[in-house]
């Protein structure tokens, strides 16, 4: 096992629910709920230090019960190595605790997280939508559901390979 | 009347023993909403950002962002591996040759593909001559939206001759696709050697003109000196990277921290700055086309002949000439691009340092030949994050040099 969760193990234990090391790169997922402590400490702890905020990610698995997975990935400048922390949320309760109070980058990046999943963030400062237009309410784009030709108003363009007469 | 004037000699009222407790009593004093874009000159694209004043100082500023979103991370969800590389370009239209690479690299490490010794130094030739053209871009605009227009026509003379040599390298100024998943699309000409060699001749002394101009250049410093000061730690919190990162003092560089591609093999310095304001981040930019100048000597004199494409026929495609006269490759040509190839389930995130900063792909596959979920950790989008925290307290003019600070292009920022 990796010394780093190891680490989270030691003080946050049952915590991992599951751990992936593949091709160099650290995978923790953690339960939501002590979703923003681990984060806490691995900001914190002396012997990690991931201070720098790489991204903010989500991915939708619509057959899974637990539908969607944000991913924080955070790096230590001071230790050079990374870290993939990620957890998973149910489509009828898909909210997560803000991270914005620990990374302050995690602002944006939430944002847009919420713009292109609709997972919803818990204490965010600003949670409105960032790339897509204010009043758009046809979803959210990145959903395996959502079409790649678009929803709504886009759906009476007229496709060039269809008949259309 | 009698108010207004009331009101006019209670303003110029100072109490001579303290100039200072100079206040406005009965002036209406309020905040004032000012929209600065979308389309305005200086902010590099299609950016919208509403503007709290008092007076002329910068209370809060609210990016609007997403004019020129295209949903570039949807359209990879449909795609094959192969087939996203000419959508990167369109990423930074400024600099495609260094998405491209950090779109490929991302690929490689997700199949597990080591390049070839040659494809490295042409990849890495071609990085760096991309960072030398994107800083020129940056120091030529930045200098324009200041009020330094000299500086933009000798930066775009110079970024010309690169662009050409990028015409002559793969047919295209800008969006060149030419790196390949496991290699590059095509080698080096004797004429591109010549002409490379020729102009790293030519351009240090070019640096040092740019420079001439800005570095005694009042306005220029009172405008960049002081200006968007941000800490270290506040930088690394907002997940800043590239000069924006490093002219805070912190050194992370990832051609140094995760070295990839032929940059462990050359020498080369990361400049970094102290104080964390435009000029250091201007500083740091022009030491790194000195260094990138270096970088590519260093890589001109170690290449050696070799292939130039990864050999793993189930990945990375057969050479052209090979197409159009043998049967195997044109099958292996085909269903390359008609089905992708078979990725391994699993998900990876790679991070390229690029001139603007960390330009990462975070991959997630479930086998199949397209990605379940392309995540692009675009380097302008972050920037724009901390424009709030970095622009408060300065006056509106400074909004402007600040957007250019992060070098910051629209069709990366809103993807």
């Amino acid at each position: 096992m990796n010394h780093l969760t190891k680490r989270i193990e030691d003080t946050f234990p049952g915590a991992c629910t599951k751990v992936v090391e593949w091709r160099g790169d650290l995978a923790v997922t953690v339960k939501p709920e002590t979703l923003r402590d681990v984060a806490r400490f691995l900001r914190d702890d002396p012997a990690m230090r991931f201070d720098y905020i790489v991204h903010v990610s989500s991915v939708d698995w619509p057959d899974d019960e637990e539908r969607f997975e944000v991913v924080y990935e955070v790096y230590s400048i001071r230790t050079r190595q990374r870290i993939r922390l990620k957890t998973r949320v149910p489509e009828s309760d898909c909210i997560v605790d803000s991270l914005t109070d620990i990374w302050k980058g995690a602002d944006f990046m939430e944002r847009e997280v919420y713009d292109m999943m609709g997972i919803r963030f818990r204490n965010h400062p600003d949670l409105r939508r960032i790339l897509m237009p204010d009043e758009y309410d046809e979803g959210y784009p990145l959903r395996k559901d959502f079409p790649l030709r678009g929803k709504g108003w886009r759906d009476t363009f007229e496709f060039l390979d269809e008949p259309t007469r | 009347m009698a108010q207004f004037e009331d009101q006019r000699t209670t303003v110029y009222k100072v109490d001579p023993e303290h100039p200072e407790s100079e206040t406005l009593p009965t002036l209406r004093t309020e905040e004032l909403l000012l929209n600065m874009g979308p389309q305005h000159p200086s902010t590099h694209g299609v950016l919208k950002v509403i503007l709290e004043l008092e007076g002329e100082r910068l209370v809060k500023s609210t990016p609007v962002m997403g004019f020129l979103h295209r949903g570039v991370e949807k359209l990879a969800e449909e795609g094959t591996y192969h087939q996203f590389i000419p959508h990167t370009d369109r990423l930074d239209y400024v600099c495609a040759m260094y998405n491209n690479f950090a779109y490929c690299r991302a690929v490689e490490k997700l199949m597990n593909i080591t390049v070839p010794d040659r494809a490295e130094y042409l990849r890495t030739i071609v990085a760096e001559v991309q960072r030398i053209i994107g800083h020129q871009f940056w120091l030529g605009t930045q200098a324009l939206d200041i009020g330094a227009m000299t500086v933009f026509f000798y930066c775009f003379r110079d970024r010309e001759i690169l662009l050409d040599w990028f015409d002559e390298l793969c047919g295209a100024r800008l969006t060149t696709s030419w790196y390949r998943i496991g290699g590059v699309e095509r080698d080096f000409t004797p004429s591109l050697f010549a002409k490379l060699k020729q102009f790293l001749d030519y351009f240090p002394p070019k640096i040092d003109e740019y420079v001439i101009f800005l570095e005694k250049n009042r306005i220029w410093l009172a405008r960049t000196k002081g200006v968007a000061v941000i800490s270290a730690e506040d930088a690394l919190s907002f997940g800043l990277s590239g000069p924006t990162l490093r002219g805070s003092g912190v050194d992370y560089d990832l051609r140094k921290y995760e070295p990839y591609s032929a940059y462990p093999k050359c020498e080369f310095s990361v400049p970094v700055g102290k104080n964390g304001d435009t000029y250091d981040r201007y500083w740091i930019r022009v030491q790194e086309m000195y260094e990138s100048v270096k970088i590519i000597h260093q890589c001109l004199e170690q290449i050696q002949d070799g292939p130039i494409m990864a050999d793993v026929p189930s990945v990375t495609l057969p050479p052209k000439e090979r197409v159009f006269t043998n049967l195997e490759s044109m099958i292996q040509q085909f269903k390359l691009f008609s089905q992708g190839f078979n990725a391994p389930p699993g998900e990876i995130y790679c991070g390229t340092e690029a001139h603007k900063g960390e330009l990462g792909f975070y991959i997630v596959s479930t086998g199949g030949g397209k990605p379940y979920r392309l995540k692009i950790r675009a380097p302008s989008f972050i920037h724009m994050g901390a424009f709030d925290h970095m622009s408060k307290g300065y006056m509106i003019a400074d909004a402007v040099t600040i957007f250019g600070t992060y070098d910051i292009v629209m069709g990366e920022c809103d993807r």
